[in-house]
């Protein structure tokens, strides 16, 4: 998309920056949702079958496809475990993140 | 070495809602929102009034989606979507869907007036209905759409929700508007299915969308999903499609329903109830099961 997906956040110096129609100027990809995590999902890839549904449930759109693979992205997951309880061959751990 | 497997995925890839957008963890209505815009694609823009979806997008100058979005007034999600249909065809846009995406407080309550309105000019718009049962944005106060035996924080154990939960889709249904349906995120093929034929559809469409709730319902966030299909399954929301408030048809035709406690027990809003009030509970449900089917011709 053409939009700015950027990572930054978008600083308005003064009232002169602002737009004359107060408008979203970029995504929310600086807000790394990560760091609200108790528990972290591992996926064991020997077990998993590729059925996509933990990519399908994630409301955090944290899940990609990579090589035909699901991958985590931990920079946005927010660790609620929707995608370990609907996995059908439970591949996918919650593991207490350290500290 | 494994065979060379492909991923199944079963719905659109491409995605219009980012990450870092600022849901709490398992939140039914954002699965909700992703599941539509797969559905409408690009060229679509949205009317959103309070809800919690006005927090959930971000703050200014942020919004996690990729398409347009209007915040309006908590009363005129309708309203605002007609406008902005007619505005955008004089200026000969006829393309862009134009979408009223509300919670149900702004849908059941304080939007239907606006909603009926729209409905009955047959206004060329979509109107999306995320429903997590009470006015989850604001502190969890009771809504019309809040159903009955469960705790809010205006209808507290002593005095839990004593009144049954609005039909709203009845109240559509008696507008006669070309298409409504009722959809899931347990059943998200289901439901991309639906936004696809409520965008080919013209005049006023109508889709209800169940999304659980765990800050809301006291319920583990990993359960949304589940609490999403246990609604289908126990025949509590059930899902069918309508046209010009006739022709009932069940999309997921659920033969032997699951008992309303598989449900309840789940949520710490109806941890309260006694066996009596589940009993009177499984009783609506069943009524109500029955009401369709007949309504759908078996
Ligand atoms: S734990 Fe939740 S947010 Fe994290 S990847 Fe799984 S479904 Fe997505
Ligand atoms: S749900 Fe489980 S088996 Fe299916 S793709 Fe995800 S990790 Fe693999």
């Amino acid at each position: 998309m053409s939009k700015k997906k950027t990572l930054e956040k978008i600083v308005l110096a003064t009232e002169r920056d602002f737009p004359i129609m107060p408008m979203s100027l970029g995504t929310m990809h600086h807000n790394r949702t990560g760091a609200w995590r108790n528990i972290r999902p591992v996926i064991d890839k020997e077990k998993c079958i590729q059925c996509g549904i933990c990519w399908k449930f994630c409301p955090d759109v944290a899940i990609y496809v990579e090589n035909e693979y699901p991958v985590v992205d931990y920079v946005y997951c927010k660790g609620c475990g929707i995608c370990a309880e609907e996995c059908p061959v439970k591949c996918i751990a919650m593991v207490e993140e350290e500290k | 070495m494994k065979k060379e497997k492909t991923m199944k995925l079963t719905l659109p890839v491409e995605e219009y809602m980012g990450p870092g957008h600022l849901a709490c963890q398992g939140c039914g209505a954002t699965l909700a929102m992703r599941y539509v815009l797969k559905g409408l694609g690009p060229k679509t823009a949205l009317c959103i009034p309070a809800c919690c979806w006005a927090v959930i997008d971000g703050p200014f100058p942020y919004s996690c989606l990729e398409v347009s979005i209007f915040h309006c007034a908590f009363e005129t999600a309708a309203s605002s979507a007609s406008g902005l249909k007619a505005g955008l065809e004089m200026v000969g846009d006829k393309e862009t869907t134009v979408v009223g995406w509300a919670g149900d407080g702004g849908t059941f309550d304080i939007g239907l007036q606006a909603l009926s309105g729209a409905a009955e000019r047959n206004e060329d718009i979509l109107y999306v209905c995320y429903d997590n049962e009470a006015y989850m944005n604001t502190g969890i106060q009771r809504s019309s759409a809040t159903p009955y035996g469960a705790w809010t924080t205006t209808t507290p154990v002593k005095h839990f929700k004593n009144r049954p939960k609005k039909d709203i889709n009845a109240i559509m249904a008696a507008h006669r508007i070309p298409y409504q349906a009722t959809a899931s995120i347990g059943y998200p093929e289901d439901l991309v299915k639906k936004v696809k034929k409520a965008k080919e559809t013209k005049g006023t469409r109508f889709l209800h969308i169940y999304s659980p709730c765990p800050a809301g319902w006291k319920s583990r966030p990993e359960d949304t999903v589940k609490l999403g299909r246990l609604a289908v399954q126990t025949g509590l929301f059930p899902l069918f499609e309508m046209e010009y408030g006739e022709n009932c048809k069940l999309s997921i035709k659920v033969k032997e329903r699951k008992p309303l406690a598989d449900y309840v027990k789940l949520q710490g809003r109806f941890r309260h109830l006694s066996a009596e009030e589940l009993k009177l509970m499984q009783e609506e449900v069943d009524a109500r099961w029955a009401r369709i089917v007949a309504q759908c011709g078996g």
